[in-house]
């Protein structure tokens, strides 16, 4: 059939990103099985601890997603917007009512961010509770088709679910960041309330507790951000064939990511904890590019590019 | 969407309905019934174009086979026309009363492109209508849901929305209906409205 020849998916990002996930799974199978073997090795019940770093690490993560919207609205200063509020609110609406019915997707709350930085995010714990939020320097910045094709991107982050991948993905980030700190005070203030010969076990027991949470939250701190590049690889993606333009994407991206190494890093600070979530990360690019791209949420622009000259060349075959 | 495909983070492009748009006709007479609205006779698909040479000859074609079958009935020839947010709309005139042979048209459209495998780029269809106060009415269908939804313009861009509400009372049996008037989007400025 012609219709699925040309959007078919892309086998090499899927097979990249089951690997890392696949990785991330394994950390995770290892860290419990380190913590039991801790707890059988020194007869001791550090389930106690574990329990309570999951029970609070869970919180942290339920919390984080389910208020996803309004902490991220809260931080980037948007404010959510009708359709009749101006200029910038009806060429918004428009498109993101045609890209809907395109998609046959739930149209998302829509919010501007009075910000002379370009950028855009969606977020929300689920379709029903998305929010598409876009700065009025990149509505300055871009063409309306280039702002579709940004807009597209960030609806195909609320299509591919990528705020509750992402958060269970951290999950376990999260506990072991947790574990850390309390091994580390446990370490700290343990040994002078101990009783006699128990002393030497709870330190050890706290002593290995830090060294694996430390392991495995670096581990899985490379496998998110891993992951967080590769679902961005596919939202291009999936926003590129939604669009049908590929090259509107491809040249928002670039204006995009231009303007963002020329603004002076002062201002960028206050933006960086959304980077997870923006179009294009708000951080200058360093000239250590190897180093860089391992620790970045978003992939370099030179790959961002050729993943979407695969698209057009997807897209401008003939039929058949 | 399927568990696999979220965790993968992809999704498949959605394919247009065309079957329901042939009830159409029917309605058409309800609404004139119930409402007093009848079809100018124009109409147009709206369809987001794909950068490149393969869709610009699927296009090219679609036209060629539209302003051949027009011409031998001594019609006009169809229109192309791009909005600004980027999507092109192909209208249809026809007379008032072939309301039918309008329908036949815009259904080749939407073939030509479904055969050559750009159905996800269907967007809307739109007939025209008016009434004796020459009150404008579209009813639009929408391909990925394969349901209907009135749209009536008012100048300065306001929409009459007492009137679309009466209409999908009128003849809301008649058609699949959109039952979520969140998706019940304006298009300002429509060709052929």
């Amino acid at each position: 059939m012609a219709a699925r020849t040309r959007y078919a998916p892309d086998r090499g990002l899927t097979v990249r990103m089951t690997a890392t996930m696949f990785l991330l799974g394994l950390v995770f199978v290892a860290f419990v099985a380190a913590i039991i073997g801790i707890g059988a090795a020194y007869h001791a019940s550090s389930a106690a601890i574990v329990l309570f770093a999951v029970i609070l690490g869970g919180g942290f993560a339920v919390g984080s997603l389910f208020y996803s919207d309004k902490i991220a609205l809260a931080t980037a200063g948007g404010r959510e917007v009708g359709p009749n509020d101006g200029d910038y609110a009806r060429l918004l609406h428009g498109t993101v009512d045609r890209l809907c019915a395109l998609a046959d997707m739930k149209k998302p709350r829509v919010a501007i961010a009075e910000n002379r930085l370009p950028n855009a995010f969606a977020t929300g714990r689920n379709a029903d509770h998305a929010v598409l939020c876009v700065t009025t320097g990149l509505m300055d910045m871009l063409t309306p088709e280039e702002l579709e094709g940004v807009i597209a991107h960030e609806m195909s982050h609320v299509a591919h679910k990528d705020v509750q991948v992402m958060t269970a993905a951290s999950f376990l980030a999260i506990i072991a960041a947790l574990l850390i700190r309390i091994a580390f005070y446990g370490e700290l203030f343990g040994g002078g309330r101990g009783r006699g010969g128990n002393n030497q076990n709870t330190a050890i027991i706290m002593f290995a507790l830090m060294a694996v949470s430390i392991v495995v939250y670096a581990v899985s701190f490379l496998l998110i951000r891993m992951l967080s590049r590769y679902r961005e690889l596919s939202a291009d993606r999936s926003g590129a064939l939604l669009t049908g333009q590929p090259s509107a994407l491809k040249s928002a991206l670039v204006k995009v990511s231009t303007q963002m190494n020329r603004i002076p890093t002062q201002d960028l600070r206050a933006a960086e904890p959304l980077n997870a979530f923006f179009f294009a990360p708000a951080m200058k690019l360093n000239a250590k590019a190897s180093l860089s791209t391992v620790f970045s949420t978003h992939p370099s622009l030179e790959r961002r590019l050729a993943e979407l000259d695969k698209v057009q060349q997807q897209l401008g075959r003939t039929a058949g | 969407m399927g568990f696999l495909d979220t965790l993968l983070g992809r999704t498949k492009p959605v394919q247009p309905k065309l079957d329901d748009l042939f009830a159409l006709p029917s309605a058409a007479v309800t609404l004139d019934a119930g409402a007093g609205f009848k079809p100018t006779g124009s109409g147009s698909v709206c369809f987001r174009p794909v950068e490149g040479r393969s869709f610009a000859d699927v296009q090219k074609d679609v036209q060629e086979l539209l302003d051949l079958s027009s011409g031998k009935e001594g019609g006009l020839p169809v229109e192309v026309t791009k909005d600004s947010y980027g999507f092109n709309w192909l209208v249809s005139s026809h007379m008032s009363d072939e309301l039918e042979a309008l329908v036949t048209d815009l259904h080749a459209v939407n073939t030509s492109l479904v055969d050559n495998g750009f159905g996800p780029q269907l967007l809307c269809t739109l007939v025209a209508f008016r009434d004796d106060n020459e009150r404008r009415l579209g009813l639009i269908y929408l391909y990925k849901r394969g349901t209907f939804y009135p749209f009536a313009p008012l100048s300065g861009e306001r929409r009459d929305n007492a009137l679309e509400l009466q209409v999908k009372g009128v003849i809301g049996n008649d058609l699949k209906f959109e039952q979520d008037l969140s998706r019940w989007f304006p298009v300002w400025g429509a060709p052929g409205l």
